[in-house]
């Protein structure tokens, strides 16, 4: 899979295809290999692109990369806030 | 000097949150709650972080690494559907300079008591101004003026 991606960028189910492999189980080797910061994916519509994280990427690369995480974490807390229940929170 | 450069970029975020819409929304719409997973806590309210959440309202927050930049990001509302859809546009600044001017589409979608968030940003990201290098420098310079200021009063 990594392999694949070394000659460019591929969609889950490109990197699928080759392989008797369901499309979920793909997804989780894709997430597992994104968690070790070896590839980063990108959903745009219905469509995860996944690339490899290059040693070398460019400053702007980085820069867009880590204003991505910062909202995954700012949605995880929301996430936190949400199943605290919200006790004070009225349902309007 | 920088040069002037432009990187041009779309992402999506989606999180499914096991409560009605109307929390999730409200959520966004509250300031004490969006203080708190936004800035990080409710006391940021009034202290750097502020929401006038309507159309034509703004939002700011400011903070940054102890030694590095001031990040201040300004947004304002141009389209809200309560517990449907948010959009806004935002600027982040590091100190004065403009470093990103970006549209936000948040979309909120009811799935039977559960509720689909989808995050779209479309940014423009300037300069390439926030590299590891820079914030180094913004280091530097400051312990530069703390030891010129050190300097002084040993004098």
């Amino acid at each position: 899979m990594v392999e694949r991606l070394t000659s460019g960028p591929a969609s889950v189910s490109e990197l699928a295809e080759p392989l008797s492999m369901s499309l979920a189980a793909v997804l989780q080797h894709v997430q597992v290999l994104e968690s070790s910061g070896l590839v980063t994916t990108e959903k745009v519509g219905r469509t995860r692109t996944c690339r490899i994280e290059r040693a070398a990427m460019t400053a702007a690369e980085q820069w867009i990369t880590d204003r991505r995480r910062g909202w995954e974490d700012r949605l995880d807390r929301l996430g936190d806030i949400l199943n605290e229940g919200a006790p004070t929170e009225e349902n309007r | 000097m920088t040069p002037s450069t432009v990187a041009h970029d779309t992402f999506v975020i989606e999180r499914i949150y096991p409560v009605p819409v109307s929390q999730v929304f409200g959520a966004w719409a509250d300031p004490v709650l969006k203080a708190r997973w936004f800035a990080g806590s409710a006391d940021a309210l009034g202290a750097g972080y502020d929401l006038d959440f309507r159309v034509g309202g703004r939002e700011v927050n400011r903070g940054g690494p102890p030694g590095g930049p001031v990040y201040s990001y300004q947004s304002e509302f141009h389209d809200i559907v309560p517990e449907r859809r948010i959009i806004y546009t935002y600027e982040m600044y590091a100190d004065e300079t403009r470093i990103s001017v970006s549209v936000a589409t948040v979309q909120f979608r009811d799935r039977e008591a559960t509720t689909q968030l989808v995050m779209t940003e479309q940014g423009a990201f300037l300069d390439g101004h926030d590299t590891a290098a820079q914030r180094e420098e913004g280091t530097r310079s400051l312990l530069d003026s703390l030891a010129a200021t050190l300097n002084r009063g040993g004098s």
